[in-house]
């Protein structure tokens, strides 16, 4: 039991750091791409960047890459409820 | 025999504490968090599919530079965050401590941008049931109203953040969290990662639109 509490699960100092500069790489992209007209796709690239950007927060900053697999499968679950909750909404909204 | 029940008790003593089901409660309770969001970024998502262009023209008057500033505050947050449990796993409580501060700084720094953000935009007029904002085309006035509610429920969020981040603190330089018992810090830091997830998502929806 005891090796369970004190088990180290943390990154190292540096692939935080690493994974900070990324996040703002991010942003500043997210920035960038904003001003430049895309149309239709303007909004997809933002919704795409803002989920890498919480790939990278989840699994490092909340250390689920190193945590046990359960972690993993509720996230799932409640990640495609979500999902579900927003196309339901939207297949009402739009053949309404 | 004394002796022996002694180490039984505090073997078991031990053997209560787990770490890993706290921190699935804490994981529990994010996933409350996600829907009650959730559910204002589904209110956002229908009604900027109904006025894609008032979103937009109302999305144009919102300051694109103080909120990537915030977000590169919450971002930083999040690392100082992140950085003080690293410290307190590889004993350094020093640094530890230096990083929790840093992370209250940030959020107090959040708080004040929110606030010259939001003193700017009442000034002008602009606050939900305000006779300019009602002048405004439909889209507008929802867009004003969802920015008002989630941005100021997620300013809410930091509140609760800074007053839990300060408790920790206080653990932290009283030796309630120590190397091997740093559980309380990890669930405030998740949820303070939470926060700054929400706000990845706040931001391009709202201050991006251009």
């Amino acid at each position: 039991m005891e090796h369970n509490n004190t088990e180290k699960h943390g990154g190292s100092y540096t692939t935080l750091v690493l994974v900070w500069i990324g996040l703002l790489a991010l942003t500043s992209i997210t920035v960038t791409v904003a001003g430049i007209s895309l149309g239709q796709y303007t909004l997809f690239v933002a919704l795409l960047i803002a989920a890498v950007k919480s790939g990278f927060v989840i699994n490092i900053f909340m250390h689920i890459k190193f945590e046990e697999p359960i972690f993993k499968v509720f996230i799932a679950v409640s990640g495609i409820t979500l999902f579900v909750i927003f196309l339901l909404t939207f297949f009402d909204f739009i053949y309404r | 025999m004394a002796s022996n029940i002694e180490a039984t008790i505090s073997i078991e003593q031990q053997a209560h504490r787990d770490d890993v089901g706290a921190r699935m409660g804490m994981w529990l309770f994010l996933f409350t968090e996600i829907l009650l969001f959730g559910g204002m970024f589904l209110i956002y998502a229908v009604y900027r599919y109904q006025y894609p262009d008032q979103f937009h023209l109302a999305g144009m008057e919102l300051n694109t530079g103080i909120g990537t500033l915030n977000t590169i505050i919450l971002l930083t947050s999040s690392l100082t965050m992140a950085l003080s449990i690293a410290a307190i796993q590889k004993k350094n409580k020093a640094l530890s401590i230096i990083m929790l501060s840093s992370t209250l700084l940030f959020a107090l720094l959040f708080m004040v941008n929110k606030f010259f953000e939001w003193s700017a935009k009442i000034s002008h007029g602009i606050f939900p049931g305000s006779k300019e904002l009602l002048e405004k085309q439909n889209g507008e006035i929802l867009f004003f109203g969802l920015y008002y509610v989630m941005t100021g429920l997620h300013a809410f969020h930091i509140i609760i953040g800074i007053v839990i981040l300060t408790f920790m603190l206080v653990f932290l330089i009283r030796n309630k969290i120590t190397s091997d018992n740093y559980v309380k810090l990890e669930n405030s830091g998740l949820y303070w990662h939470l926060v700054d997830l929400i706000w990845i998502f706040l931001f391009p929806l709202f201050y991006l639109i251009q």
